[in-house]
């Protein structure tokens, strides 16, 4: 049987839980012998080359790029994860959901202390991803198979849930790796 | 007079005496019943339904039923643990629980309660609903988006003549606690501590307090809630 085929990516994330998924450490030697990588930003493969077995994904929708991603990792992977509380409930970016578009990017573009746009121009070129009008958790978006929490989820949670994964095995998660910070 | 009471708790023989309510007696019995509303030495509530168990076949919550003679409780069954599951899944959703951000993160009971249910992701859709924080006052900090109505601040936190410095405000939908101004102002600094800590979240908090604890030393970093509620026996 080939190995098992992993992608991960980072939408609206901080790229913090990818950080955390390295933190599993000298794991990553034992990992390597267990799976092949694919689009991730570990291996820096941009485009998914074949259909993959679990797709990561880091971080939450908030503009159409996210949903663009997100739906094709649903169609290349068998198994969806959401890791980290970004990608489970909007987190840090989700802050701006009770606040409108128009107020964000005036904030951003147009009132901002340090802001100088004297032509008051919006980023509006078409080659620019539109921003949503929140920020959307993954599950509400598309299926997602499971969850990881944390901020960022601990190696040893993100390893255990894997390794099972990847074996076949049942997993008893310890009462340390479930957290929410 | 408080009558000794037998009564079983998931087919166990207990005993306890007729003053306690059910979450007291299943504690005297070594039985963790979860409670977020609850707060000992204050007039049970029940406004969480956190503690909801099963008493004869019905739904009750244990926290405001007293206990009797004959009782047949069920406490750990698969639907009543779905149950308070899906009641802290709601809270989560419904207000806005940042819990990387927050203050009390790591002391707060409502992570507790997930943490010990291990809670990956709330089954329903989270609402974003619109909250404010009020920093009017020079002590505390109130913000609105942790809040989960359990009322223990108003049952709680009182001046020196028994007026309850927080109270309800407005109904239905709109609901919220808010304190008021007038003792407010005057609020000294034992009474702040005191509303800070029987916030089971991060919504009341005193200025200049936030990330005392270092990640690992905070409460719940190592132990689940049950084992805070009910030590476990030591070893001799």
């Amino acid at each position: 049987m080939s190995r098992p085929i992993i992608a991960t990516t980072s939408l609206a994330g901080c790229f913090g839980c990818h950080m955390s998924f390295l933190d599993i450490d000298e794991r990553i030697l034992d990992l390597i012998e267990l799976v092949e990588f694919n689009k991730s930003p570990i291996d820096d493969i941009k485009t998914f080359t074949k259909d993959c077995d679990i797709g990561l994904i880091e971080g939450g929708c908030c503009n159409t790029e996210n949903i663009h991603i997100l739906k094709e990792f649903r169609k290349k992977c068998k198994i969806l994860i959401s890791f980290g509380e970004c990608a489970i409930m909007g987190g840090l970016p989700a802050l701006r959901n009770d606040i409108s578009v128009k107020e964000c990017l005036a904030e951003a573009y147009l009132d901002g202390i340090s802001t100088v746009n004297k032509e008051e121009i919006l980023p509006n070129d078409e080659e620019l991803p539109m921003i949503l009008n929140k920020v959307y958790p993954c599950h509400e978006v598309v299926k997602m198979d499971y969850h990881l929490p944390g901020c960022p989820p601990r190696a040893d949670l993100i390893w255990d849930v894997l390794h099972a994964l990847i074996l076949g095995t049942d997993v008893e998660l310890p009462y340390e790796v479930v957290k929410y910070d | 007079m408080n009558n000794k009471v037998n009564f079983t708790i998931d087919d166990k023989e207990c005993t306890s005496t007729s003053d306690k309510y059910i979450v007291e007696a299943a504690r005297e019995n070594g039985v963790y019943i979860p409670t977020l509303c609850n707060y000992d030495g204050v007039k049970p509530a029940g406004s969480c339904r956190v503690c909801t168990v099963k008493v004869n076949k019905r739904y009750l919550t244990a926290c405001t039923t007293p206990i009797a003679e004959g009782m047949e409780i069920e406490v750990n069954t698969t639907d009543l643990q779905d149950f308070r599951n899906a009641v802290v899944e709601l809270l989560f959703t419904e207000g806005n629980h940042f819990c990387p951000a927050c203050e009390k993160s790591g002391n707060c009971e409502l992570q507790a309660l997930a943490y010990k249910f291990q809670i990956m992701a709330p089954r329903f859709p989270f609402q974003f609903n619109e909250r404010y924080i009020d920093a009017s006052n020079p002590k505390i900090y109130h913000d609105h988006n942790r809040c989960i109505l359990c009322k223990r601040c108003i049952r709680v936190v009182k001046d020196d003549k028994g007026k309850s410095v927080f109270a309800f405000e407005n109904r239905a939908r709109q609901i919220r606690i808010n304190f008021d101004s007038k003792l407010g102002e005057v609020l000294t600094d034992e009474l702040a501590e005191k509303a800070m800590e029987v916030c089971p979240v991060g919504s009341i908090l005193v200025k200049g307090k936030g990330f005392k604890d270092p990640i690992g030393t905070r409460k719940f970093d190592h132990t689940p809630i049950d084992k805070i509620v009910i030590p476990e026996k030591q070893n001799i």
